[in-house]
């Protein structure tokens, strides 16, 4: 393990705090945290009775935030706010298909994952969505245009499957990624689909599946076979990334030539007991040697529960050559619940904090890189994603 | 004629009834979103189809099919599906 811990920069701008944004099955709620993470302000709801499956603050100004918000009944939309949600407006053109001319039409059911553009782009936005689509804004989330490249694609239709080919809550395009270095530099993943990536802009995309497993019996050399649930770049290294895979955990090391890049499969050195089964990836703002996973059950049925009923996080603070459980004020037992992809997060504090939603409906915070858990609210409706950013 | 809108599309139309025009039910979604900017694509996808979980009956009579003719005297009702959870 190494000994020698790199030095940790304090945020570069001024904040007055942070805000935890969660989004849930029924609504969205935000907390407002001192500067010191002790004191939380609750806000909300915000849409109560919507699906929301995601809140996210703009960082390159600090206070727009964007709701990719549906209803059960209803269709999907994107709603913005300026003023961290005192009023709300819709965006006036959300995310929709295009007819593709020559492929079976399809309809967006919600957005899923939305990502901040690059900082020499305001008002950038990506969308992915369900099924797996992905759309850019230029207006700050108003309007929403689709990348044909990738929704209108007769190489990417057959990797994307149909609504039936994916999980029961539809098939995802998510982890959309914009490297901080180059505007133009893209990634995403998408359940059943695989691993894409794109150095123009969205223009033309390759697959980055080398070193992936698929499950057992099924061609890996089939992109559409591929299941990657989570993947994260790391802020502090960005030739460094981690992916959660539905067949373990994965770290890449990009070699300057994107057909020689390799996913090593860092989950192998997970407690056997524990495995390597999950859905969130969360990287250290200033080490990308470590890393959070919240490993849950996937035998038999999958029942996508935390294992034995001890829920647990696990670190690795060596790239995943070693990893460490961190479970002290969570639960010990019978507390059958996970964590979703999307709810599990880090500040970019000197010594971050971690924040969890559950599929319970908990939240909980991390204190010392999730040394010390501690729950901030109970009785909410099931949490799909959380996000924490500093307050402008 | 009336349009009944339920209370989870009042966001865009304030209020039920509402009056809206169209020789098909789709006509009628236009004429809906051209006073109501964003109700139609809650209502109908991209694909000019029903979502799956709203439903539309003219004059008691429960459609899918967006050219489906109107009668100036019909009375036509969005509604939920009924569904838990």
């Amino acid at each position: 393990m190494s000994s020698a811990r790199p030095s940790r920069r304090a945020p570069a701008t001024a904040s007055s705090g942070l805000v935890l944004l969660v989004a849930t099955r029924k609504g969205a709620w935000l907390w407002h945290g001192d500067s010191r993470r002790k004191t939380w302000r609750v806000d909300g709801p915000h849409f109560l009775g919507h699906v929301v499956s995601q809140l996210a603050l703009d960082p390159r100004d600090g206070r727009t935030l964007l709701a990719a918000v549906k209803t059960g009944h209803l269709g999907p939309t994107i709603f913005r706010s300026t003023d961290f949600g005192r009023r709300w407006t819709e965006a006036s053109k959300p995310p929709a298909f295009a007819n593709a001319p020559g492929l079976p039409a399809r309809a967006v059911d919600h957005s899923f994952w939305l990502t901040p553009g690059h900082p020499s782009q305001p008002g950038r936005w990506y969308a992915g969505t369900s099924p797996q689509g992905l759309f850019r804004s230029d207006d700050g989330g108003d309007t929403w245009l689709p990348l044909a490249s990738v929704n209108d694609s007769a190489s990417f239709r057959p990797w994307m499957g149909t609504q039936q080919d994916g999980t029961p809550d539809g098939p995802k395009l998510h982890s959309v990624i914009v490297d901080p270095r180059d505007p133009d530099h893209l990634m995403f993943g998408m359940s059943g689909g695989g691993v894409h990536e794109s150095f123009d802009g969205g223009a033309r995309w390759h697959t980055l599946i080398g070193g992936l497993e698929v499950v057992d019996g099924l061609d890996p050399a089939e992109v559409s076979f591929h299941d990657p649930h989570c993947i994260r770049q790391c802020p502090s290294r960005p030739d460094r990334y981690y992916q959660q895979n539905h067949c373990g955990i994965y770290r890449l090391d990009r070699t300057g030539d994107p057909a020689a890049d390799r996913w090593q499969r860092i989950g192998r050195r997970m407690p056997k007991r524990v495995g390597d089964s999950g859905f969130p990836m969360v990287v250290h703002p200033h080490d990308a040697d470590c890393a959070w996973v919240f490993p849950m059950d996937s035998q038999t049925v999958w029942p996508r529960t935390a294992i034995g009923g001890k829920p647990a996080a696990y670190m690795t603070r060596n790239g995943g050559r070693s990893w460490q459980r961190l479970d002290q004020g969570l639960p010990a037992e019978q507390a059958w619940w996970t964590v979703k992809r999307q709810a599990m997060t880090c500040d970019s504090r000197p010594t971050p904090a971690l924040y969890l939603g559950t599929t319970s409906g908990e939240v909980w915070i991390g204190h010392d890189e999730g040394a010390r858990w501690k729950p901030l609210a109970r009785h909410l409706p099931e949490v799909y994603a959380v996000d924490v950013a500093e307050r402008a | 004629m009336n349009v009944l809108v339920p209370g989870a599309l009042h966001h865009y139309t304030r209020r039920s009834p509402v009056q809206a025009e169209g020789a098909t039910l789709g006509e009628l979604f236009d004429d809906l979103e051209r006073q109501f900017p964003g109700l139609a694509f809650r209502v109908v996808d991209e694909r000019r189809q029903l979502r799956p979980n709203m439903r539309v009956f003219v004059s008691g009579l429960g459609v899918r099919d967006l050219a489906h003719p109107l009668r100036p005297d019909d009375e036509v009702a969005l509604v939920l599906a009924l569904s838990g959870g």
